[in-house]
C-alpha cells in the first residue's frame, strides 16, 4: 500500500437515550439503558414488544420540511449525523478538491420504515396484489434504493468523490467505515464522510425477527430486556440510530491542526459460509477477521486494551464471539475488558457498527470503558471480563470492535491512538 | 501494490439470453428481450414493458431447500455464480476457503419476496410473516447466499449505488484482491419486476410509457422518452493475474482502471461529474483516451442525461472519435445488474472483435456520437470503457483490457 494512514477527526452520534455524541457518551458512562416498550405502533400483537427508540424531531435537527418529507427516517438520521460530524471535525469541505471527498453510508435495511408504511397504503392494507400507484408518494423511489441515503449525505456535505451505501447486514456499520478508510489509504480520496444509519423499528422488522425468535420476548421490564452475556438473555432488542465520522488522511489532518480521535489502524471482513442466520460456536471466521485486522494494523493482540463486542444478546452470538476472542487473542482475551453497548442502546442493525466505533473512540478519549448493562449472572460459557453494570476507568489506547451479521459476515476493526503508533 | 486483476469467468442472466452464450448470440444479432410484462398484469400501470429473463426454471438449477428462502434475484444470482465459476474452471472446494470472497452490488434487494411478506403482514397478521423474510429481501442476500453455497470465507461486501453500483462492487473486488485475496466473485443480478417494485420504479418518473418494444427505450435518440426496466445481470470471477496464470486459466481480460464521482447537488449549478469519473478511470488504467477502442454507454434514455453523457464522451475523446454502444437497448436497464452485464459484453466483444449494436436508435446528430446502431461492427478491440450512472448523481467508469493487449 501507499503508507497513507487514516484518522477519525469528527464524529456525531444519534442513538437512543439522547441525541448527540455527548448525550450518547453520558448514557454509556452511566450504564443507563434506553430500551422501552415500542411507541411507534401498537406492539401488542408481536412476540417482542420492546425496542430502543430515539426521540427525534427532524425540525429540531435543522431538516427542512421538504427534506423531512422526501427522506426516510434513516436517511434523516444519516444527514443530521453527517452535518454534526463535519461540524465536529472543523473541516471545510469546500477547501478540498470535491472529487477527493467521498461518502459511504452503511445500512442493513435501508428505508424499511418508509417502505412498510407506503406498502400498507398502496396495497390498501395488504388487500391489493396489483398495488395502486395512484397512492404512491413521489419519493417512493428513494425508499426503494437506499443509495438515496448516500446521495443525501453527499449533497449536504458537498462531496463529489466516490459515494455509495455499504449494505452487509449487521456488519454494515463497520464495513462502511472500513471501505471508506481503504479509499483514503489507496489514495483515491483524502476525506471521507463515512458512517451508517438504520431505522428499522417497524412492524415488518418486528414480524420477521419474531418469526425466527431473534429478538427477546422479555417485555415485562423493558429497561432490562437487553442483557448480552447474561445467562438469562434470550434475544436482542431492536434499536435505531446513526453515527457518522469524518475520516482524513493523517498528514492532511495534522497539517490543518485537526483534533484526532483515533487512527483506523486495521480492518477486515470475512464470511462464515455456513448459514444466513446461524453461527458455528467456534467463531473461527470472526477470529480470522480479527487476525487480519491486527495484521493490517501491525499490532499484536496483546496491544488491545478494550474489546467492543458485537454482544447482541442471542445465545449463539455471545458464545460465538467469546470463542473468536479467545482464538484470536489467546490468554490476552481473559485480561481485556469486553463490553456490549447493545445492552444500553439496543441493536440498530446496520447502524450499530458505526455507533460502536463511536463508543470505542470515546472510550479512548475518556480512558473509560462502557459497561455491559443488565449483566448480573454471566452465562458460564461466556467467561471473559464483560465489564458488568458499571463503566470502568481503564487506560485505553487501542480498541478492537467487531460485528457479526446475517449472511454470515464477520467484521473487525482496530482503532488506536495515532501518536502511539510508528508507521 | 497494483497487481493486475483479471476476469476468468462470466455468468450471465439477461432478458435477451439466459447464459453467456445465449446472451451473446442475441446481443451480437441485435435481438431484444424487451416485451410486455408477463410476471403480473400490467394493464393498470402507465409503464407496461420490461426485460424479463426468459426460460429460467429455478427448480432445475438449485436444491429445493433454497427455493422457498430466496427471491428470484437471488436464484438468478446463485445460478449465474455457478456458471461463472464453471466458466472459470474453478471448483471452490479445491481452493482455500479464506482465499475466495464475494462482493456484489444490490439495488432493491429481494423486493418481490418482500412484497409477499408485506402482504402476509398487513393482509393476514404478523405471525404469517415467513421465517425467511429476515434475510431473503435484504441487500446483502446475494453475497451471503453465494458465499454459503460455494464455501467462500474471504472478504465479503455489498455496495448500493443505484445503477452505478455494479462497477463499484467490481472495483471493491479488485481492491480486495490487491490486498491479498486470490479470487473474488463479483458483479450483480437484480430483479424488481413485481407490482410493488414496479410502482416504486415508476415513481422515479423515468419509465417509458411507450407500448411498442422497439420504440420504448431509445437513448440518444430524438424520441428518447425514458427507459424500460429489466432484470438479470452478470456475475464475474475476478482473480489476481498471478493466481490465474499459475493455474493456467483462460483469461478474458483485465480490470484495468476505475473512477467514481458524484454529481453536484441539483440546482447548485455545478458541472456534472461524469467526465471526471471517466478521466479518473483512464488515469487509473494508465490508458490514453485515444487507446480506448469502444465505450459501453450508460444510455439513460432521458434527453438531459443523454446529452450530459454525450458531452462527457466528446470532452474526453473528441467528437465522434470513439465507437459507442449501448446493448442495454436490448435488455432494458438492469439497475445494479446493468454494468456487470456491460463488462461481460465488453469482454465478449473484445474476444470476438465485434461491437454489438445499439438497436432502435437513430442518434441526435448534435450529440457527436459515433454510435454503433442497427448492425454489429467488426473492430480490433483491446481496450473498452464501461460507463454507469445512478439516480441521484452516481457516476462510475471502468476500463477493461483484453488479454491480448500489451
Amino acid at each position: 500500500m501507499t503508507g497513507r494512514r487514516v484518522v477519525i477527526t469528527g464524529v456525531e452520534v444519534l442513538a437512543p437515550g439522547g441525541t448527540g455524541t455527548k448525550a450518547f457518551w453520558e448514557l454509556l458512562a452511566d450504564g443507563r439503558t434506553a430500551t422501552r416498550r415500542i411507541s411507534f405502533f401498537d406492539p401488542s400483537p408481536f412476540r417482542s414488544r420492546v425496542a430502543a427508540e430515539i426521540n427525534f424531531s427532524p425540525e429540531e435537527h435543522g431538516l427542512s420540511p421538504q427534506e423531512t418529507r422526501r427522506m426516510d427516517r434513516a436517511a434523516q438520521f444519516a444527514v443530521v449525523a453527517a452535518r454534526g460530524a463535519v461540524a465536529d471535525s472543523g473541516i471545510e469541505i469546500d477547501e478540498f478538491d470535491p472529487y477527493r471527498v467521498g461518502v459511504t453510508v452503511g445500512s442493513a435495511v435501508g428505508a424499511t420504515m418508509g417502505l412498510d408504511e407506503e406498502y400498507r397504503v398502496v396495497s390498501d392494507g395488504g388487500r391489493l396484489h396489483l398495488v395502486d400507484h395512484g397512492y404512491a408518494v413521489p419519493h417512493l423511489y428513494n425508499y426503494l434504493v437506499p443509495s438515496s441515503f448516500a446521495a443525501e449525505v453527499a449533497w449536504t456535505v458537498g462531496a463529489q468523490g466516490p459515494t455509495g451505501v455499504v449494505s452487509t447486514g449487521c456488519t454494515s456499520g463497520i464495513d462502511s467505515v472500513g471501505y471508506a478508510a481503504d479509499l483514503i489509504r489507496e489514495g483515491s480520496v483524502d476525506v471521507m464522510v463515512a458512517g451508517s444509519s438504520d431505522a428499522p423499528i417497524s412492524p415488518i422488522t418486528m414480524a420477521c425477527f419474531d418469526a425466527i425468535k431473534a429478538t427477546t420476548p422479555r417485555h415485562d421490564d423493558p429497561p432490562t430486556a437487553s442483557r448480552p452475556f447474561d445467562g438469562s438473555r434470550n434475544g436482542f432488542v431492536l434499536g435505531e440510530g446513526a453515527a457518522v465520522f469524518v475520516l482524513e488522511e493523517l498528514d492532511g489532518a495534522v497539517r490543518r491542526g485537526a483534533h484526532i480521535y483515533a487512527e483506523i489502524a486495521g480492518y477486515a471482513t470475512r464470511s462464515n459460509a455456513y448459514h444466513m442466520t446461524g453461527l458455528r460456536p467456534d467463531g473461527l471466521e470472526m477470529a480470522e477477521a480479527i487476525r487480519v485486522a491486527l495484521d493490517e494494523a501491525r499490532m499484536n493482540g496483546d496491544e488491545i486494551d478494550y474489546i467492543n463486542a458485537h454482544g447482541s444478546g442471542t445465545k449463539q452470538n455471545d458464545r460465538h464471539e467469546t470463542a473468536a476472542f479467545k482464538h484470536s487473542l489467546g490468554d490476552h482475551a481473559y485480561r481485556t475488558p469486553v463490553s456490549s453497548i447493545k445492552s444500553m442502546v439496543g441493536h440498530s442493525l446496520g447502524a450499530i457498527g458505526s455507533i460502536e466505533i463511536a463508543a470505542s473512540i470515546l472510550a479512548m478519549k475518556h480512558n473509560v470503558v462502557p459497561p455491559t448493562a443488565n449483566l448480573h449472572t454471566p452465562d458460564p460459557e461466556c467467561d471473559l471480563d464483560y465489564v458488568p453494570l458499571h463503566a470502568r476507568d481503564h487506560v485505553t489506547d487501542a480498541v478492537l470492535t467487531v460485528g457479526s451479521g446475517f449472511g454470515g459476515f464477520q467484521s473487525a476493526m482496530v482503532l488506536a491512538r495515532s501518536d502511539r503508533r510508528v508507521a | 501494490m497494483t497487481a493486475a486483476v483479471v476476469v476468468t469467468g462470466l455468468g450471465v442472466a439477461a432478458p435477451n439470453g439466459l447464459g453467456t452464450r445465449a446472451y451473446w448470440a442475441a446481443t451480437r444479432a441485435g435481438k431484444s428481450g424487451i416485451a410486455r410484462i408477463t410476471r403480473f398484469t400490467p394493464d393498470q400501470y402507465p409503464a407496461r414493458l420490461a426485460g424479463e429473463v426468459p426460460g429460467f426454471v429455478a427448480e432445475e438449477q438449485l436444491p429445493s431447500r433454497l427455493l422457498p428462502q430466496t427471491d428470484r434475484m437471488t436464484q438468478l444470482a446463485l445460478v449465474a455464480a455457478d456458471w461463472a465459476l464453471d466458466d472459470a474452471g474453478i471448483r471452490p472446494q479445491d481452493l482455500s476457503a479464506f482465499d475466495m470472497g464475494v462482493i456484489t452490488a444490490s439495488f432493491s434487494g429481494g423486493f418481490e419476496f418482500g412484497q409477499g411478506e408485506l402482504a402476509n403482514l398487513w393482509g393476514k397478521g404478523s405471525q404469517y410473516v415467513s421465517a425467511y423474510q429476515s434475510f431473503a429481501w435484504f441487500y446483502a442476500v446475494n453475497s451471503g447466499q453465494i458465499s454459503i453455497r460455494n464455501g467462500m470465507k474471504g472478504p465479503s461486501g455489498v455496495v448500493v449505488a443505484d445503477q452505478a453500483g455494479g462497477l463499484d462492487a467490481v472495483a471493491q473486488a479488485r481492491r480486495q484482491i490487491r490486498k491479498g485475496t486470490n479470487l473474488i466473485v463479483s458483479g450483480a443480478v437484480d430483479a424488481t419486476i413485481c407490482p410493488w417494485g414496479w410502482v416504486a420504479l415508476q415513481s422515479s418518473n423515468r419509465l417509458s410509457t411507450c407500448e411498442e418494444p422497439a420504440l420504448a427505450y431509445r437513448p440518444f435518440d430524438e424520441g428518447a422518452r425514458g427507459h424500460v426496466p429489466g432484470e438479470g445481470g452478470a456475475i464475474l470471477i475476478l482473480e489476481s493475474a498471478s493466481a490465474a496464470r499459475a493455474r493456467g486459466a483462460r483469461v478474458y481480460g483485465e480490470i484495468a482502471g476505475y473512477g467514481a464521482t458524484f454529481d453536484p447537488r441539483p440546482g447548485s449549478g455545478g458541472e456534472p461529474a461524469l467526465r471526471a469519473a471517466i478521466e479518473l478511470a483512464l488515469v487509473d488504467a494508465g490508458v490514453a483516451a485515444a487507446e480506448v477502442d469502444v465505450v459501453f454507454a450508460d444510455a439513460a434514455g432521458e434527453p438531459e442525461l443523454d446529452r450530459a453523457e454525450a458531452d462527457a464522451l466528446a470532452a474526453v475523446f473528441g467528437p465522434r472519435a470513439v465507437p459507442v454502444t449501448a446493448p442495454k437497448t436490448m435488455t432494458g436497464r438492469l439497475y445494479s445488474g446493468a454494468a456487470p452485464l456491460d463488462l461481460a459484453a465488453a469482454f465478449l466483444a473484445m474476444e470476438e472483435g465485434l461491437i454489438p449494436p445499439t438497436v432502435n436508435v437513430d442518434p441526435v446528430a448534435e450529440y457527436q456520437l459515433d454510435l454503433v446502431v442497427s448492425a454489429p461492427r467488426p473492430a480490433e478491440l483491446r481496450t473498452a470503457l464501461v460507463v454507469a450512472r445512478g439516480h441521484g448523481g452516481f457516476n462510475s467508469a471502468m476500463v477493461v483490457r483484453s488479454d491480448r493487449a500489451e
